[in-house]
C-alpha cells in the first residue's frame, strides 16, 4: 500500500451548541477511492469541507504530506455564474497558482468535454453542465487528493458514467479520491473502501463486503439494517 | 496582491455583465447632478396666494400730518415672493383656497388706512389658509416674513415723517398746512432770541423771570428733541440681528445640499456594492473555496471594498463635475474633493464589507445595507436645538460611530470650506475604517 495522502486526527466540528462531527479518524493511501456514505444530516458534507480546509475544526486535524494541493468539489456549484466556463477556469487556475494555468485550462476542457462550452456564461448553462464545471475547478490544480461530495447529484446517467471514467483514470494516475454520497451502488461500483457516518459519528470503516457481513440482504438494505443496529 | 487583482478583474466583468447594475452606476450620478443643479440654479416656484385688496383707490393713502403714505404702493414690494392671484370678492379667494387653486388667500380690509393712520386700534391683514399643514407652514412662515417686512418699512416711513417734524420744530421752516404754507421759527432759534432779549433786559426787570423761564424752556427742548429723534429710530427697528457664525465658514443652503447629495450618493453606491459583493461570493457558493487558502480574508475584503470605493468616488466627482455645470464650485480644490470623496468612499465600504460579512445573499445584503443606512443619514443631519439636549448627545454618539456624519463633513469642508476642516474628518474616518474592518474581519470567520 501506498503512503497516506490525507490523515484525519480525531476530527470534530461544533456549531455553536450542536455536534456536527466527532472524533473522526482515518487515513487515505495514494490512489485510493474512498466513498463516504451516510443519512441525511450524518456529516457527510462537514467531513469534507473539514478535509478541504473550508472550515475550521473545532477538535482535531487534517495532515497531508507537504506541498500537496487538495481539490475539492463542493455538493453546490461553486462557480460563478457571470462568466463564462474559460473565465471561470482560468481565474482559479490563477488562484489555485497552477504553473501553467493556460495549459491546466486547456486539458480541463478536453478532459470534461466542456470545450465546445467554453465561452458560454456558467448561469447558462445545464445544471448537469455546471456541475461539470465544479468538478473541473476542483481539479485543475492537479491535486493529490481529490474531494467530491456528492459529485454525480445532478448529472444524467450519461455524464454519470463519464465523470467515474474521468475520476477514474484520475486514481490510477495516482490521485486520492473521496466522495460523498446517498448512492450505495455508487459506493460499490466505484469505491474500494466506505466510511459510514451517522449523527456526525463514524460508524464502519472498511470494505463494503464487511458491512454487508453475514445480514444476506442486498447491499442496500444491509447498510439500513446496519444503521438500525447501531441506533440510527 | 496578484489574487486582489484578479478579484477585482473578475468583479469588474461581473458588475459589467450586469446591465442594470451598471446602467444604474452610470446614470445615477448623471440624473441626480443634473438634478440637483436644475434645482439649485433655477429660482423655486411661488406660492400660488388669492389676494382681495379691499381699499378703494381714492382711499388708499393714509396722512400723517402733511405727509401721505398711499398703502397700495407697498403690495408689489411686499408680495413678490408670492405668485399673486388677484379675486373680487372674499367668497371668491376663500372658494380659491378650499379648492385647492391656491395654497392661501390674503385680503387687505378696507379699514386698513383708517387704523393705520389713527393708530388707536391694531390694523390686520386676514390670511386664509387651506388646512394642510406643509402648505400653511410653507406660506405661513412666507407671509409672516413678508408682514415683518411691511412693518418695517411702515415704521421706517413714519420715523422719516416724524423726524421732519421734528427737524422742523428743531430748526425751523417752512410747513404747509391745509394749502397754507406757514414760516416755523424753530426752537434753537427761539432759544437765541430769548437769550437776546434776557440780555437786553435790566435784571430786576418784572418781565425777566417769565421770559427766562420760557428761554430755560427752550433750552431744555432743544437737547431733548434731538436725542428723540435717535430714539424714534431705535423703536423703528429696536433689535437687528448681527450675524456670526462660530463654526466655520457658513455653508449656503445650495452647497450644503450639494455635499449632503454626493455624500448620500457615496454612501449607497458603497454599501450596496461592498455588501452586494461580498454577498455574491456565498450566494455563488465560492466564498468557501476562497477561503481554504487561495485568498486570504483580509484581500477579499480590501478587494471589495476597493472595489466599492473606486466605483462610488468616480460617482461622488462626476456628481460634482455635473453639479458644478450649474452652480458655481471652486475647481481649484477639486484635489480637496477628491481626497474627502475618497476618504469617505472607503468608509463607507468598509462598512458595507462588515455587513456583506453577516449575510448569505445578496438580496439580505442589500436590505441590510438599506435599513442600516437611512436612519443614519437622517440623525446625521438633525441640527443641535432640534431635540432635547440629552437624546441630541445619543444622536451624536451614534452619528459618530457610523461613517455618514464624518464623511458628510469632509465633503462639506472640501467643497464649501466648512469647519471642522477635511483633515480632522478624514481623521475620524480612518478611525472608523479601523474598527469596521476588524468587524468586518471577525465575520467573515467560521
Amino acid at each position: 500500500m501506498s503512503p497516506p495522502t490525507l490523515r484525519a486526527s480525531s476530527l470534530g466540528k461544533r456549531f455553536g451548541d450542536r455536534v456536527a462531527l466527532r472524533d473522526v479518524s482515518f487515513e487515505l493511501a495514494g490512489g485510493e477511492i474512498l466513498a463516504v456514505i451516510g443519512p441525511n444530516g450524518a456529516g457527510k458534507t462537514t467531513l469534507l469541507s473539514l478535509l478541504a480546509g473550508a472550515s475550521t475544526p473545532s477538535e482535531g486535524s487534517v495532515s497531508a504530506p507537504a506541498g500537496e494541493r487538495i481539490g475539492w468539489v463542493p455538493q453546490q456549484t461553486a462557480v460563478y455564474s457571470k462568466l463564462s466556463v474559460l473565465e471561470n477556469l482560468r481565474l482559479f487556475a490563477r488562484l489555485e497558482r497552477v504553473g501553467d494555468p493556460d495549459g491546466a485550462v486547456e486539458t480541463m476542457l478536453e478532459q470534461t468535454g466542456l470545450r465546445e462550452r467554453a465561452d458560454e456564461q456558467l448561469g447558462r448553462l445545464s445544471g448537469g453542465n455546471r456541475q461539470r464545471v465544479n468538478i473541473a475547478v476542483g481539479l485543475l490544480a492537479d491535486p493529490a487528493v481529490a474531494l467530491l461530495d456528492e459529485p454525480s447529484a445532478s448529472l444524467d446517467p450519461r455524464q454519470r458514467e463519464r465523470l467515474w471514467e474521468f475520476i477514474g483514470v484520475r486514481a490510477r494516475a495516482g490521485t486520492s479520491i473521496v466522495f460523498a454520497t446517498h448512492n450505495i451502488a455508487e459506493a460499490e461500483r466505484y469505491a474500494g473502501r466506505v466510511l459510514v457516518l451517522a449523527d456526525g459519528e463514524l460508524l464502519y470503516g472498511g470494505t463494503l463486503e464487511g458491512l454487508r457481513g453475514d445480514r444476506g440482504h442486498d447491499l442496500e438494505s444491509a447498510f439500513v439494517e446496519f444503521l438500525r443496529e447501531r441506533g440510527h | 496582491m496578484l489574487a486582489l487583482r484578479w478579484l477585482l478583474g473578475k468583479d469588474l466583468r461581473i458588475l459589467r455583465r450586469s446591465p442594470v447594475l451598471s446602467a444604474l452606476l452610470i446614470f445615477y450620478p448623471a440624473v441626480v447632478a443634473v438634478l440637483i443643479g436644475l434645482a439649485l440654479s433655477r429660482s423655486p416656484g411661488l406660492p400660488r396666494v388669492a389676494f382681495l385688496n379691499e381699499i378703494a383707490p381714492s382711499r388708499s393713502e393714509i396722512s400723517l400730518g402733511a405727509t401721505r403714505i398711499d398703502i397700495n404702493s407697498y403690495e408689489k414690494q411686499l408680495f413678490h415672493s408670492l405668485a399673486l392671484v388677484p379675486v373680487k370678492t372674499r367668497a371668491q379667494a376663500l372658494a380659491d383656497v378650499r379648492d385647492g387653486t391656491t395654497v392661501a388667500a390674503l385680503i387687505i380690509p378696507a379699514d386698513l388706512p383708517q387704523r393705520l393712520a389713527t393708530g388707536d386700534e391694531t390694523a390686520f391683514i386676514n390670511v386664509v389658509y387651506n388646512g394642510s399643514a406643509i402648505n400653511e407652514s410653507l406660506v405661513q412662515s412666507a407671509i409672516e416674513a413678508k408682514l415683518g417686512r411691511a412693518n418695517a418699512l411702515l415704521a421706517a416711513q413714519l420715523e422719516k415723517v416724524a423726524g421732519g417734524y421734528i427737524n422742523l420744530l428743531l430748526g425751523g421752516g417752512k410747513l404747509s398746512f391745509l394749502g397754507e404754507t406757514f414760516n416755523v421759527l424753530g426752537l434753537r432759534a427761539s432759544e437765541r432770541r430769548l437769550d437776546a432779549v434776557l440780555a437786553a433786559l435790566p435784571a430786576n426787570s418784572p418781565v425777566y423771570p417769565r421770559i427766562a423761564s420760557v428761554a430755560n424752556f427752550a433750552k431744555i427742548a432743544v437737547n431733548n428733541l434731538g436725542t428723540s429723534k435717535r430714539v424714534i429710530g431705535a423703536v423703528a427697528a429696536p433689535v437687528r440681528a448681527r450675524n456670526q457664525f462660530v463654526n466655520g465658514r457658513r455653508t449656503a443652503l445650495d452647497f450644503y445640499a450639494v455635499a449632503v447629495a454626493v455624500t448620500v450618493s457615496l454612501m449607497f453606491v458603497c454599501l450596496l456594492l461592498a455588501s452586494g459583493m461580498l454577498a455574491l461570493e456565498r450566494e455563488e457558493n465560492t466564498f468557501g473555496r476562497l477561503r481554504r487558502g487561495l485568498v486570504r480574508a483580509e484581500i477579499l475584503l480590501a478587494e471589495k471594498a476597493l472595489l466599492a470605493a473606486v466605483c462610488a468616488a468616480v460617482v461622488g466627482f462626476a456628481m460634482l463635475a455635473g453639479i458644478s455645470i450649474f452652480v458655481t464650485l471652486d475647481w481649484a480644490r477639486a484635489g480637496l474633493w477628491l481626497v474627502a470623496i475618497a476618504a469617505g468612499s472607503i468608509a463607507f465600504a468598509t462598512l458595507g464589507v462588515a455587513l456583506g460579512g453577516l449575510v448569505r445573499d445578496v438580496r439580505a445584503a442589500s436590505l441590510l445595507a438599506l435599513l442600516v443606512s437611512f436612519p443614519l443619514v437622517f440623525l446625521a443631519l438633525v441640527p443641535a436645538g432640534a431635540v432635547a439636549p440629552g437624546l441630541y448627545d445619543v444622536i451624536r454618539v451614534l452619528s459618530a460611530v457610523f461613517p455618514f456624519k464624518p464623511a458628510f463633513e469632509a465633503v462639506n469642508a472640501a467643497v464649501n470650506r466648512s469647519s471642522p476642516g477635511v483633515w480632522v474628518a478624514i481623521g475620524h474616518l480612518a478611525a472608523l475604517v479601523a474598527g469596521f474592518g476588524a468587524l468586518a474581519r471577525v465575520g467573515l470567520r467560521g
